[in-house]
């Protein structure tokens, strides 16, 4: 790893997440870490190594496997001055931990009127070939709670900056990482002070003829998707909300209001999802502009296989993104 | 001594144990050649563990196994062709090789399924044994979970209701030492057989390299359990030869302990009872078996695409 003159690296995702955590720990000795294999392996998949050997068994406990329980040990742990950050393996997993987040950490400020500075982080999608039990796609469910925010990072930057804006935010926080991202690169600041603000968007590539909003994996295949388009003389902006809840309806609105066409990929499944939410508030808000009907791009609804190649047939890919743009603007 | 009704004759129990052993040695070269599509949980070591419990089943009875289950699925008899081309990806395995390891079942075996969530078959063993009580069946349900998933909610929620409406379950702890790349001191407090005791029901410790001693103490719980005596917590005490997954370079191992447990090994044991020409015989006959599995699922087209669910 070089720095630059400007302090800016080229992270793995891991990494980021990993330098969040450091930095985080380092700066406020109540931030504590909790999980299964999180000290002594440094992680199931090496994400938290070396914070054990740093900051010491008594900040960085290994858990046996209680997912109901990690999620309260930080619940508790951050109404008498804590501020835990836990981790629950895999998405899928937190459906253990269901009571905990939602009944009791979701509510915690509406009961008692105080803050509750809980960070649970966790790894979703299909990244890694694990089967209908480890690669599910939960983020609207958890969206759909008052009193949660909800952090999808899709890069380097964003896992870095969102994770510390997390652990640094009064109330509960559930930071999803993408479990197919985790060695992806993107330039990241090393400085201490950065942040990735919670609730904002990113315009990760600016056009005037449509508006892709994506989510995960899916930001990668879109800007490919938008580059490949622009080749064919279509502009394409693609915005990552980063924030799932509260979703940043401002920039989403704005970008759709100009461009009149929308398309949201995911990779979670169409019903009820993040894409069903931002088509809804397409047609709310920017009716008037719409000049073709919004594009829900989402996994099949159908369980996640296990062969790489059922996975992909089930995700969209660059063409299907392109597909959908030349469907929506007609060129 | 062991009592010699209570397991198979000796070419039988050979023959089961190294189906066991050589199945997942098998996979796993097949899955060094990038043809098992997934995560590869093994359970080398704890073979005696399936076979032994299995020998005090009968078919109608049912287990519940875990996302390291190959050996309990052989034992209770599942079709090892199609356990074979599930593993690998193939149209003929049990899900149509969409799946994979942690999602095999056969419930016309009794094998109500493997599971990739820790504990995950705890509940559904005690419904199972629920729905055997209510039908007057005197069958048992068996659930096999690893020590790190008494560390779960389901746990105490299962032994609770088992034990308060007297069902016809054995709790099999397959105690292989470790939770992925922890040894069980981090996850397991005091000792697992005991914790039956305060639910009011025995709780037994075996040793997991006598699949004699195996075999006797589930013959025993689940007379139990057919009597309508309620259920019985088997510790069975076994070590996890293989990584946590295929690839897992286990450096968190103590080698000392492995190679102990590799001095005992139940599969050699149970080979050394036969004379040579018997254990060749065997040998030759799941070297056989295995290598034709592998021929069928290989020539089977991949999962396909438009049979997702
Ligand atoms: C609910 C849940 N939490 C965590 C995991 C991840 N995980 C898979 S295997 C494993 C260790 C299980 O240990 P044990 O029950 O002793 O079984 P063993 O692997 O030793 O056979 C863990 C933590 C999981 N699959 N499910
Ligand atoms: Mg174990």
């Amino acid at each position: 790893m070089t720095t630059t003159v400007d302090g800016v690296r080229s992270l793995k995702y891991w990494q980021g997440v990993n330098q969040a955590l450091h930095q985080e720990m380092d700066r406020d000795e109540r931030v504590v870490l909790v999980g299964e294999d999180v000290g002594g392996p440094g992680g199931p998949y090496g994400v938290t190594r070396n914070l054990r050997a740093t900051f010491g068994p008594n900040r960085v406990r290994d858990t046996p496997i209680s997912e109901s329980t990690i999620a309260g040990l930080g619940i508790g742990a951050a109404a008498v001055g804590l501020r835990p950050v836990v981790e629950l393996m895999f998405f899928d997993f937190c459906m253990l931990a269901m009571d905990q987040i939602v009944n009791q950490a979701a509510k915690y400020r509406y009961f008692t009127g105080r803050s509750l500075p809980l960070t649970i982080r966790t790894m979703s999608g299909s990244g890694g070939s694990y089967g209908a039990q480890h690669c599910q796609s939960f983020e609207a469910w958890f969206a759909a709670v008052p009193g949660l925010t909800v952090v999808m990072p899709s890069n380097a930057r964003d896992a870095k900056g969102l994770l510390k804006s997390a652990i640094r935010s009064d109330d509960p926080t559930l930071v999803i990482e993408t479990f197919g991202l985790l060695t992806a690169r993107r330039d990241t600041p090393v400085d201490e002070d950065f942040l990735v603000p919670l609730g904002v968007a990113e315009t990760r590539r600016s056009g005037d003829d449509v508006t892709v909003v994506a989510t995960g994996r899916m930001v990668d295949r879109s800007l490919e998707a938008a580059e490949r388009a622009a080749a064919g003389g279509v502009s394409v902006e693609v915005i990552d909300p980063r924030t799932i809840a509260p979703l940043d309806r401002t920039a989403i609105v704005e970008s759709v209001s100009r461009t009149g066409r929308l398309v949201v990929v995911q990779e979670a499944s169409a019903p009820f999802s993040l894409a069903a939410e931002v088509c809804a508030l397409a047609a709310e808000e920017c009716f008037d502009r719409l000049r073709a009907a919004p594009v829900r791009l989402c996994a099949d609804f159908v369980n996640v296989p296990t062969p790489q190649d059922l996975i992909e047939a089930r995700v969209p890919g660059v063409d299907d993104i392109l597909a959908a743009v030349t469907r929506v603007t007609g060129r | 001594m062991p009592d010699d009704d209570r397991t198979p004759p000796p070419a039988d129990l050979y023959r089961q144990l190294l189906l066991c052993r050589r199945f997942e040695e098998v996979v796993a070269e097949q899955y060094r050649e990038g043809r098992v599509p997934g995560p590869l949980h093994l359970a080398l070591g704890q073979e005696a563990t399936a076979v032994g419990v299995c020998a005090a089943l009968r078919r109608t009875d049912v287990i519940t196994s875990t996302h390291r289950g190959h050996h309990h699925c052989l034992a209770k008899g599942a079709d090892v062709d199609r356990m074979m081309a599930e593993l690998l990806g193939r149209r003929t395995g049990y899900s149509g090789g969409r799946n994979g390891s942690m999602h095999i079942a056969d419930p016309d075996v009794g094998l109500l399924g493997t599971n990739g969530i820790v504990g995950g078959g705890l509940p559904i063993a005690t419904g199972a044994a629920f729905g055997l009580q209510v039908q007057g069946r005197d069958d048992v349900a068996v659930c096999f979970f690893g020590e790190g998933a008494t560390a779960t909610g389901n746990f105490g929620e299962a032994l609770n209701i088992a034990a308060l409406w007297a069902l016809p379950i054995v709790f099999v702890c397959e105690n292989n030492r470790f939770a992925e790349l922890t040894p069980s001191s981090t996850h397991v407090a005091g000792e697992v057989w005991q914790r039956a005791e305060a639910y009011g029901f025995p709780g037994v410790r075996v040793d997991g390299s006598d699949v004699h001693a195996v075999a006797d103490a589930t013959h025993d719980a689940v007379a139990r359990a057919r009597a309508g005596d309620g259920p019985t917590l088997v510790e069975v005490m076994t070590y996890r030869l293989s990584g946590h997954y295929v690839g897992d370079p286990a450096t968190y191992r103590d080698e000392a302990e492995a190679q102990a447990w590799r001095d005992r090994d139940a599969v050699a044991r149970a080979r050394a009872a036969l004379t040579g020409t018997e254990a060749a015989a065997v040998d030759d006959e799941i070297e056989e078996l295995l290598a034709t599995a592998v021929d069928r699922a290989l020539a089977a087209p991949t999962a396909d695409p438009e049979e997702l669910g």
